[in-house]
């Protein structure tokens, strides 16, 4: 199967380690992947900032870069959601990119549910061999639960990886406090509630915790690490993207 | 008080007051994983919470176009029920009218339920000026007016107070010599508001639902104190925004079960009124003069506006109750009679952005507020509208615009995007500790700092995931324009 694959920014400069494990699960499922020489972001930071005429370029340059393949996955829920539904909006007086963004937003997937439900991948220790000793939880991601309503795939996925023993964490479905530029512009309020969700994760007494998007990631496990290296846990919880507890044999 | 109190404060001291309020903090956290469970056994033991949802979104979408013909519609039923119906188009026409009422019934004292109306417009502020004695007797609410302090919710205002600090304060201002336990403070308080119930010759309240094909006007309690104050006093004031009117029972019926199973987690308060007209002769209690001030205050152009999905709001409180941000910095944090998503969304509404300052960044736009709400209304996106109105409008700093636009250059240009990633990495590596971490030695850098003031950030890769699949694709020797297709 051919695939287009968007990583997003964050993954592209932070994390290309997540990036580089999903293109390595996506390939043992035998999908032959490009990387559009142009994508680069969705625009979310601009566009949650209220920066809307200044987003246009991006996604301009965003959707031009995927409109011509059939199968776009993404990696990061909230980007497939700007992509898919937050754009519309804004290129309502331009025809010819709306509908190019309309044929887009029904050709993209989410990494886990490309997988789980498109290419009916549901045992991932039987079909790729995932494999990784530990106690695990899962942090469910605001866009990707509540807005793209995927759930269950990430979750079912993460579970049946040869040797996790899978614990939920409490109100695992609220938000990490990252936001986007929320993140910086509101940094005490963020805190505070990234502060509660290491807590949450630190109670589960998992060995690692799973994300399914990036930027919830990298917040979190700023958070541990900072609570570890001030001496306010002695609890040493690895933040892991699914991608990287798939592509770990 | 109306709608903003603490005026001048930026949103950041109110945040930096709020999070040092340790108590009120921890309250609102226990509250809101009370409400969570309660709200969710409540509505799982309904086979169909989604169908009743979008049925009720119909139904206050139907009479939010139709707002016209059904606000006729009530106050002919309501006229002809005998209740006097009066229109305001502002607070201080709404103002006039209730003082006009008080000087026509030879009035100087009144007893209030719970009405956020009533706040809306200032109502006490004024009376008192007046003259008259104005007293609250929702319990949060007569905890509030002594304490002379603001509320922190909608549905249960006096959250972020203890009950240690509430037996003081009744010692001080009311002469309370009992305990700090509930029963006791409310057994006093019952004693206290039994007087003022006996001797007022007014009563005002708010309004949950007004049925237009009845001409009645519903409320919600779970004290007893708004039957009292509708039945004791000769004298009623009704405060009825035009939003609240829903076209017949049937609906009522719907919208009750959503509000308060949405609001507290049960079925159904304690008390549920629903009131027609004044009393009949032979009757024998309930007021003989009612009034029903029909407010308007910016609702209807907020109705003409691209926030109209908030005038479907029931204040409920759901989406308080399940705010992330709401949970660390209460209801103070808002500054606003109004807090928490819908908060956000009302206030920017009807006090202009002029007077908000940052509010509508008071938001992850994490959705639960859009979830949670029995009215469907988009919420979160309704905050992000306000911000790109408060951008386009001017209200972004000149450093921050810049920064955005340069931004939204780099991001939408590779050549830009390469250098700028490259120029970044290599300037973050020396600020690594532990390998990849920013840790609070980088305090000090802009916009960084926000972030590893209090948690550590990553570094750059020194390799993108873009320049590694260049690699990978000349490994597997593929073109790099396949998938593509023909068109």
């Amino acid at each position: 199967m051919q695939i287009a694959f968007f990583p997003g920014c964050l993954v592209d400069m932070f994390y290309p380690g997540i990036g580089i494990a999903a293109v390595h699960v996506l390939e043992r499922l035998g999908c032959d992947i490009t990387v559009p020489e142009k994508q680069i972001c969705c625009g979310q930071p601009l566009l949650n900032s209220g920066y809307a005429p200044e987003t246009m370029p991006i996604i301009e340059q965003m959707v031009n870069a995927y409109a011509d393949y059939d199968c776009v996955v993404s990696l990061t829920g909230s980007c497939m959601f700007a992509i898919q539904h937050d754009y519309t909006p804004y290129l309502q007086d331009k025809p010819a990119l709306l509908e190019k963004q309309q044929r887009l937003a029904g050709n993209i997937y989410e990494f886990s549910d490309f997988i789980y439900r498109v290419l009916g991948v549901t045992d991932a220790s039987a079909v790729l061999g995932s494999k990784l000793e530990a106690s695990a939880t899962y942090h469910k991601s605001c866009h990707l639960t509540r807005l793209l309503g995927i759930e269950e795939a990430p979750i079912n996925l993460l579970k049946s990886v040869d040797g996790i023993d899978y614990v939920e964490m409490a109100f695992a479905e609220r938000c990490c406090g990252f936001g986007g530029t929320f993140s910086v512009k509101e940094p005490e309020i963020s805190c505070e509630m990234v502060h509660e969700k290491a807590q949450t994760i630190i109670d589960t007494g998992a060995d690692i915790a799973v994300f399914e998007d990036a930027p919830c990631l990298l917040n979190v496990q700023g958070e541990l690490t900072r609570m570890r290296d001030e001496g306010e846990t002695s609890r040493e919880v690895r933040c892991m993207h699914l991608a990287e507890v798939l592509d770990n044999r | 008080m109306a709608i903003l109190y603490n005026e001048g404060t930026t949103l950041a001291e109110r945040v930096d007051a709020c999070l040092d309020d340790e108590f009120a903090h921890k309250a609102v956290e226990r509250a809101q994983d009370v409400f969570y469970d309660k709200r969710n056994a409540v509505i799982g033991e309904l086979p169909n919470w989604e169908d009743m949802r979008h049925a009720a979104r119909a139904i206050r979408n139907r009479v939010n176009n139709n707002l016209d013909y059904y606000v006729a519609e009530f106050a002919r039923n309501a006229t002809a029920a005998g209740a006097h119906v009066h229109f305001a188009p502002k607070a201080e026409d709404a103002l006039c009218e209730i003082l006009d009422v008080f000087e026509e019934a030879h009035a100087s004292t009144c007893v209030k339920s719970k009405s956020m109306m009533s706040e809306e417009i200032g109502m006490n502020e004024v009376l008192e000026e007046a003259g008259m004695e104005v007293v609250e007797t929702d319990c949060a609410e007569a905890i509030l007016q002594t304490a002379k302090d603001h509320p922190s919710h909608i549905v249960v205002p006096a959250l972020h107070l203890d009950r240690e600090a509430i037996a003081r304060m009744f010692h001080d201002e009311l002469g309370y010599a009992g305990s700090s336990v509930p029963e006791d403070i409310t057994r006093f308080l019952r004693v206290h508001l039994r007087e003022k119930f006996l001797a007022a010759e007014v009563g005002v309240r708010g309004c949950n639902f007004a049925v237009a094909s009845t001409g009645s006007t519903t409320l919600v309690t779970n004290e007893g104190n708004g039957r009292m104050v509708d039945t004791l006093p000769k004298t009623q004031i009704v405060l009825v925004g035009i939003d609240r009117i829903v076209p017949d029972l049937e609906s009522l019926d719907l919208m009750t079960s959503l509000l308060v199973r949405s609001a507290v987690g049960t079925k159904l308060t304690s008390y549920f009124t629903v009131d027609c007209g004044p009393a009949h002769e032979g009757e024998g209690d309930g007021a003989t003069d009612v009034h029903i001030i029909m407010i308007d205050n910016g609702r209807s152009d907020i109705l003409g506006s691209e926030f109209s999905a908030i005038e479907r709001c029931i204040r409920c409180g759901a989406c308080l109750n399940i705010c992330p941000v709401y949970r660390h910095i209460t209801g103070h944090g808002y500054g606003s009679i109004y807090p928490g998503p819908m908060g956000i969304v009302m206030t920017s509404c009807l006090e202009g952005y002029d007077k908000v300052d940052k509010l509508p960044y008071a938001c992850s736009l994490c959705s639960a507020c859009t979830s949670n709400c029995p009215m469907d209304i988009p919420l979160h996106d309704l905050i992000r509208q306000h911000r790109v109105n408060m951008v386009a409008q001017g209200y972004a700093g000149p450093i921050e615009r810049r920064a955005f636009v340069t931004a939204g250059k780099v991001l939408s240009s590779r050549p830009l995007y390469d250098v700028a990633t490259k120029v970044a990495a290599r300037g973050m590596k020396p600020l690594a500790h532990n390998g990849d971490s920013l840790g609070p030695a980088t305090a000090w850098i802009p916009v960084l700092g926000a972030w590893t003031r209090n948690r550590d950030f990553n570094r750059l890769a020194d390799e993108r995931f873009r320049d590694w699949f260049k690699k990978h694709e000349k490994e597997e020797g593929s073109a790099p324009e396949k998938g593509k297709d023909a068109r």
